[in-house]
């Protein structure tokens, strides 16, 4: 009996010989039936792909996507049973496919679609209410700390990534202006909601999950001096992504 | 930055974005899912693969495919009429209407 890393090998390289010990009901080899199964396998991943990352195909178009998708599949087969995370490895695959390379924000807008999927499948939490904010005095919001929810997730990208995504996903959406983009994505109801972040926001969210509120906006504000506190905790609340303050 | 003028500077933008927070909330409408009103292709849905909703409605106001729409105006989209000539509107439940053969 043939192990299964031959068979799998041979399932993702049409070049290899059939798995020895393939037998049809008259017990002789079956190349056709074992080909019939590569095929399936490919074309289901290869689909799989196009559904996890609809705005990467409309960019690169259907010819090239599924060229694409034939080549990430043989090399990053998937780990897991469960579909829902597959494609894990495509910012870093783009980052190196060659014919790719033109398209510096492949990678970048790779990425975003992936965290939308993993804050689609992130457990649930609820919000806080604004008014523990509001009454919680300054002094001790400075040193409190937040607990962010885990469907809430930050894309930062040297390129007009949001733009790029909102122009391909929704009609009417303004042309792409080249700068830096930092992009929240959070879950408030059914769907996650893909949101542009003023600059140095990532930076304050995410010293938020190992600092203080304070220390966190310090942070922001001595890398972007016009860091805009209102618009990113605007944004947080509006996408109910802070779960818990702590006082300290 | 002294710590006094961050602790005025956040006090501060914290206040707005509360301010901004409780006027949009009650200004932006609820949304809810609308049946029957997506073109094939684009009903509403991120789940990627592995799920049976991302953009799978395979015809045009498909029944059992929806979209999130601005609660109360679901059953006012303007949608062409069906084949028969009767009017085709969304609903807020699934329909049996445009399934896929």
């Amino acid at each position: 009996m043939t192990d299964q890393t031959e068979f799998t090998a041979a399932l993702l390289d049409p070049s290899m010989a059939l798995p020895a010990g393939l037998l049809d009901p008259k017990g002789l080899p079956t190349p056709k039936r074992f080909a019939v199964y590569r095929n399936n396998v490919a074309v289901s991943l290869t689909d799989a792909l196009e559904a996890a990352f609809p705005v990467i195909y409309k960019l690169v178009g259907p010819d090239f996507f599924r060229a694409m998708a034939g080549i990430y599949l043989r090399q990053h087969p998937p780990k897991t049973p469960m579909m829902m995370f597959y494609g894990q490895d495509m910012p870093a695959f783009l980052q190196q496919f060659e014919p790719a390379q033109k398209i510096g924000y492949l990678p970048d807008i790779a990425q975003l679609e992936l965290a939308i999927r993993q804050s689609y499948h992130a457990a649930d939490s609820s919000a806080i209410a604004p008014d523990v904010l509001q009454n919680m005095p300054p002094d001790q919001l400075m040193t409190a700390r937040l607990s962010l929810a885990p469907s809430m997730q930050m894309v930062t990208s040297p390129w007009p990534i949001h733009a790029i995504w909102q122009v391909n996903m929704s009609s009417g959406a303004p042309k792409p202006q080249m700068q830096a983009e930092e992009v929240l994505i959070t879950r408030p109801e059914y769907d996650p909601q893909v949101a542009l972040l003023p600059p140095g926001a990532a930076t304050f969210i995410t010293a938020l999950r190992t600092k203080s509120f304070g220390e966190a906006f310090s942070d922001a504000a001595e890398l972007t001096p016009d860091f805009d506190l209102t618009i990113t905790l605007g944004a947080l609340l509006a996408g109910g992504a802070i779960t818990n303050i702590i006082e300290t | 930055m002294s710590n006094q003028v961050k602790t005025l500077a956040v006090a501060g933008a914290v206040a707005a974005a509360l301010t901004a927070y409780s006027t949009t909330t009650v200004n932006a409408q609820a949304q809810e899912k609308c049946y029957g009103v997506s073109l094939a292709g684009e009903n509403g849905c991120a789940a990627g693969p592995g799920t049976s909703c991302a953009g799978t409605s395979t015809v045009d106001y498909q029944g059992n495919a929806w979209t999130l729409v601005e609660a109360g105006t679901c059953a006012d989209i303007e949608l062409p009429a069906m084949a028969d000539g009767s009017e085709r509107e969304g609903s807020l439940e699934a329909l049996d209407r445009d399934l896929p053969a």
